[in-house]
């Protein structure tokens, strides 16, 4: 018990966290046909961990989470300024942005030295959740050992703050989310700005991506965003019930993900694990295509029998 | 320094020249391609395409290892990448098509589940603890130190062939991204014009994953275009002035890389084809923001000389300070703040070319609506000289021409 406690449990805590928080935001970011935003902002804040890092020389630092959100919204600043000015189409311009902001994370990266330390590009692509630790772990009781859970890894603090910001701006602004997402003439109309709103999202986001960063690393944060809200939009279309739905698909997704990577190959008979972060994209990624496949509604297998009903009728 | 000069001569022994030299190629033929890819909007499929790349890959490494004893074989690795990327436009284009979500949520949802897929075969390579299995790691951001000869030949030929197919095909693929529906109609296969387009695309992504990797490789193909884009509009010169940009960025980010440790080569390469992107937003004559700095300024100078000079025909202070100086400085006004001769002469002609402009507009409101230049130039500048001598006519019926200043003083 006490070697999941101390290994296993903080692994899950991380993934399943880090789901939490970027698959709710996902949502909105799927309802507003911005789910490569995700995908850029993922790109873009490594420069900006990158140099926070540098500053304040320990990982999971704030400092860290200040340079990716000042990265971000220097990024959809550089976007609109790109588009605006050079008349190209926002993917091209989002393009741009987050190819070169990226390369330079990754030049700084390798230059400064940082690289191999605290900080490589195979955990900023990767992500490291393995290394989550909890060693003062001995008994269940602990868990509601309030000195106990102090020692929990740092990580895992960070990603419990952000999802606690993450649901309270959800909760608090779900009105505006809503009419701004579906609506965004009647949102300007009602007095509140659609695109403060949305500058507002895209820094969540950030923040949501620099703190599942370190467990997931960057590109499987663009699975944590898109497919649990994918799977959801593909069951629902109350946008209460889809909010719902994608928490509970990207926490299931963390756990299964991880006790397929860790317990998957040994009950098969091998004697290694996989990339946990890797697994939970990918289970992320199984519940989308079941979701697209056998939702009640709007899944193609359920709409062909429907369609071969009608025509038989 | 001095080794960065070395290579950029190609003077930095035979294998690096060899990488600068594909890499140059690779760029020509991704900023080619690109430019369709830009027009026809579909820049960040290439996204997906890019990091669909990375299953096919190891599980080519993990086939060639158990059944013919040895991975790291650069060309069976690439048909792994190609296979899976395939499958995954494909996969794009399903998601698009038969469920409700959108293009952007199909793209992210393929790239980063393939790309998931990809980690968990690379930790199944790194448990089968086999020698050679450093070189993927290249694959995802680029590595050409240690690149081996046969594979930097294998590179430059096939970004060659790329090139080629590009610009032998490059009047249909303008049809199909300005009129798909004309390109139909002159008997052009648009759907298997589109594939190819696409095939093309993933071609050079799969070239380029060893120099650029797949995280990066979308930049070359999407940022010559995009700077090329503010030099001009004529197709065959965009994907000229597109091809140089990618081939130059790229042979001079290879050869920076070549010159020191620690230097990514994807990185660089992106770095380098970014300035050129700044210097070409900055000073393009057609959409650069100093062109367009230049001709507002132009703009506001005419504007405000014609207001100041108006002001003194009408004898009205001018009390604006960049009018005033404006005028000062074309010796239409004195330190005084007093019309000079000069002035007083220009003014008057001024004034009549502006009642022309009235006129003009009181008898053909439409036209002169259209018109870009209404009152900013002189009249006989605009107009063509007989409307410009009716126009006279109309304004002055008795006085022959060069009238008195001010003449007619309708105002």
């Amino acid at each position: 018990m006490d070697i999941f406690l101390q290994f296993d449990l903080p692994s899950i805590l991380l993934g399943s966290l880090a789901a939490l928080a970027c698959g709710l935001l996902g949502n909105f970011l799927v309802l507003r046909k911005q789910a490569l935003m995700g995908d850029a902002i993922s790109h873009v804040v490594l420069p900006g961990i990158v140099l926070g890092f540098l500053f304040s020389h320990e990982t999971g630092s704030w400092a860290m989470m200040i340079g990716a959100g000042v990265a971000a919204i220097v990024a959809v600043l550089l976007i609109e300024l790109i588009r605006r000015i050079g008349n190209v189409e926002p993917g091209a311009a989002m393009g741009v942005v987050f190819t070169t902001m990226f390369a330079a994370g990754v030049v700084i990266l390798e230059q400064t030295g940082t690289a191999g330390v605290h900080l490589d590009v195979e955990h900023a692509l990767y992500g490291n959740l393995e290394s989550a630790i909890w060693l003062d772990a001995y008994t269940l009781s602990d868990l509601w050992n309030l000195q106990a859970l102090a020692t929990l890894p740092e990580s895992i603090k960070q990603l419990f703050v952000v999802n606690v910001l993450v649901i309270a701006f959800v909760v608090l602004f779900f009105k505006e989310l809503k009419i701004s997402s579906f609506d965004p003439l009647l949102s300007a109309s009602l007095g509140f700005s659609p695109k403060w709103l949305g500058l507002a999202l895209i820094v969540m986001v950030a923040i949501a991506a620099v703190a599942a960063f370190s467990a997931v690393g960057s590109i499987l944060v663009i699975a944590m965003f898109i497919c649990p809200a994918a799977t959801a939009r593909m069951l629902t279309d109350s946008l209460k019930m889809q909010l719902i739905i994608s928490g509970i698909a990207s926490l299931s997704a963390g756990l299964l993900g991880y006790l397929l990577a860790a317990f998957g190959p040994g009950m098969l008979g091998y004697e290694f694990s996989v990339s946990a972060a890797g697994m939970i994209a990918v289970v992320a990624g199984l519940q989308q295509v079941l979701a697209m496949l056998f939702a009640p509604h709007y899944g193609v297998v359920m709409r062909k029998r429907k369609q071969r009903a009608h025509a038989a009728a | 320094m001095e080794q960065f000069f070395a290579a950029l001569t190609l003077s930095a022994g035979y294998n690096t020249a060899l990488v600068c030299v594909g890499a140059a190629l690779l760029g020509a033929a991704s900023g080619a391609i690109g430019v369709f890819v830009l027009l026809r909007k579909r820049t960040l499929v290439s996204d997906a395409v890019s990091h669909a790349t990375l299953p096919g890959v190891a599980l080519a490494f993990i086939i060639a290892q158990v059944y013919f004893g040895s991975g790291r074989s650069l060309p069976v690795l690439l048909v792994g990448a190609a296979v899976s990327a395939g499958i995954g436009v494909l996969a794009v284009d399903w998601i698009k098509t038969h469920t409700r979500l959108t293009e952007d949520a199909a793209i992210g949802t393929v790239l980063s589940t393939f790309f998931a897929v990809g980690m968990v075969l690379l930790t199944i390579i790194q448990s089968m603890s086999i020698a050679g299995q450093a070189g993927l790691e290249g694959f995802l951001l680029g590595a050409t130190s240690g690149m081996l000869k046969s594979e930097a030949m294998t590179i430059a030929v096939a970004a060659g062939l790329v090139g080629l197919a590009v610009v032998l095909r490059m009047k249909e693929f303008s049809l199909l991204c300005f009129d798909e529906g004309f390109a139909a109609a002159s008997g052009y296969n648009v759907r298997w014009l589109d594939r190819t387009l696409l095939l093309l695309l993933l071609g050079i992504v799969v070239i380029g994953l060893k120099t650029v990797g797949l995280v990066l490789i979308i930049a070359l193909a999407i940022i010559p275009p995009v700077a090329a884009r503010f030099w001009t509009d004529r197709v065959p010169v965009l994907v000229a002035i597109a091809a140089g940009i990618g081939a130059l960025g790229s042979y001079i980010g290879a050869a920076l890389s070549a010159s020191a440790p620690n230097m990514p080569t994807g990185g660089l390469i992106v770095l380098v084809l970014f300035s050129f992107f700044v210097v070409s937003l900055l000073i393009s004559p057609v959409r650069g923001i100093l062109a367009a700095a230049l001709k507002h300024y132009r703009f506001q100078r005419i504007v405000h000389l014609r207001q100041g000079l108006l002001a003194i025909a009408h004898d009205e202070p001018v009390l604006e300070p960049l009018t005033r100086s404006i005028l000062r400085r074309g010796g239409f006004m004195g330190g005084d703040g007093q019309p000079t001769v000069k002035g007083q002469s220009e003014a008057r002609l001024i004034e009549r070319d502006q009642k022309l402009w009235n006129l003009y507009r009181e008898m053909h409101p439409e036209e002169s609506h259209a018109l870009a230049d209404w009152s900013l130039k002189p009249i006989g500048e605009v107009l063509p000289a007989d409307t410009v001598k009716t126009l006279e006519q109309e304004l002055t019926p008795h006085v022959v021409r060069d009238g008195l200043p001010g003449a007619g003083g309708a105002n």
